[in-house]
């Protein structure tokens, strides 16, 4: 399957959580990271249990200011 | 208003544009705009903006001038060294264009002043050019409270990010990122690093948008996140969702007051 990961193509072989997609982007500082899913805001409880599918979008939003986390 | 012959020349690039004719320059210089740290963002704004000739510009700087800032903070020169910011800031501007009153703030902005400073002069726009995150969140509620538009924006590195809130027209920093994250979990700004021109290409973005919203042309970048990558030179603008559950803006808000987090220990260095 495909999806979309901050605008670029990613294939994916099976389905996964928003948890361990984070994982395996190795996402920096994953605790702060903003997570939108079709352009719609995903709360941190649900990382876990939203499993993102075929086709779908996700968008990872950094803090950007003295530092990035 | 009557333009000098002086102003017809000083802004006919502006004034044979459709979209700013006279009256856009009218408006833009009944305009006031406060910009809130004259630092990488702010320094490049705040002239633009000058050049541009919005009437009323405040700056917002309770820092001096170093050695350091000289790679990036391109409104002050070698010679401002130790000078506050706000005073070198308003030394350029005035330079730059005499038809620019500039009002200086020489203080670091609180829960207690940011209001006063936004409601001094009742500023239309308000450009956040803050380099930490409890100046960022101070900057978006207290805007989200009064009720005005402003630019956010963070450099880092060579990555960037900017938004527009608008009130009432989209999300506000907070719907985005809910809480500053804890100073700790942030390098500090100096171990960072940041390429010069970052707030130059983040900065005149700002500058735009508060241009855009005074003369009321075009799309803001209310709704957006325009992250900008210098190394792949790659601009994105990410469509942000409404957040209903923001605490400040959302559909039951539980902020009221604003908020003094805590800040890193390199932002509170005092001179
Ligand atoms: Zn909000």
């Amino acid at each position: 399957m495909q999806i979309k990961v901050n605008g670029k193509d990613l294939v994916l072989e099976k389905e996964l959580s928003v948890k361990e997609l984070i994982d395996e982007q190795r996402i920096e500082a994953p605790e702060y990271v903003t997570v939108q899913l079709n352009e719609e805001f995903v709360d941190k409880n649900d990382f876990s249990s939203i499993i993102i599918k075929d086709g779908d979008s996700i968008e990872f939003l950094y803090f950007m200011g003295g530092g990035r986390i | 208003m009557k333009y000098s012959n002086e102003q017809l020349e000083r802004y006919s690039r502006h004034i044979i544009l459709k979209n700013v004719g006279v009256k856009g320059q009218e408006k833009l210089l009944g305009a006031k705009v406060l910009i809130v740290g004259t630092g990488g963002l702010g320094a490049p704004a705040a002239m633009y903006l000058a050049a541009a000739g919005i009437g009323t510009i405040g700056l917002v700087d309770f820092d001096r001038v170093e050695l350091s800032n000289l790679q990036r903070q391109i409104i002050h020169s070698t010679k401002d060294i130790g000078k506050p910011k706000a005073i070198s800031g308003q030394e350029t501007i005035h330079a730059i264009n005499p038809d620019v009153t500039v009002i200086t703030y020489q203080e670091w902005i609180n829960s207690q002043n940011i209001t006063d400073i936004i409601e001094d002069r009742n500023y239309d726009f308000i450009i956040d050019g803050t380099d930490n995150f409890p100046a960022k969140f101070l900057i978006n509620d207290a805007c989200v409270l009064t009720g005005k538009p402003f630019s956010h924006a963070g450099i880092i590195r060579f990555e960037g990010q900017t938004m527009t809130y608008v009130p009432g027209k989209g999300p506000c920093y907070r719907c985005v990122f809910k809480d500053p994250p804890p100073p700790e979990a942030v390098p500090s700004c100096k171990q960072a690093g940041v390429l010069g021109v970052m707030g130059g290409i983040i900065g005149t973005v700002q500058a735009t948008e508060a241009l855009k919203y005074v003369l009321g042309i075009g799309q803001l970048l209310n709704g957006y996140l325009l992250t900008f990558d210098a190394l792949e030179m790659n601009f994105r603008k990410v469509k942000l969702s409404q957040n209903r559950n923001c605490r400040i803006c959302g559909d039951n808000p539980t902020i009221r007051e604003l908020i003094d987090y805590e800040q890193q220990v390199c932002e509170l260095k005092q001179h």
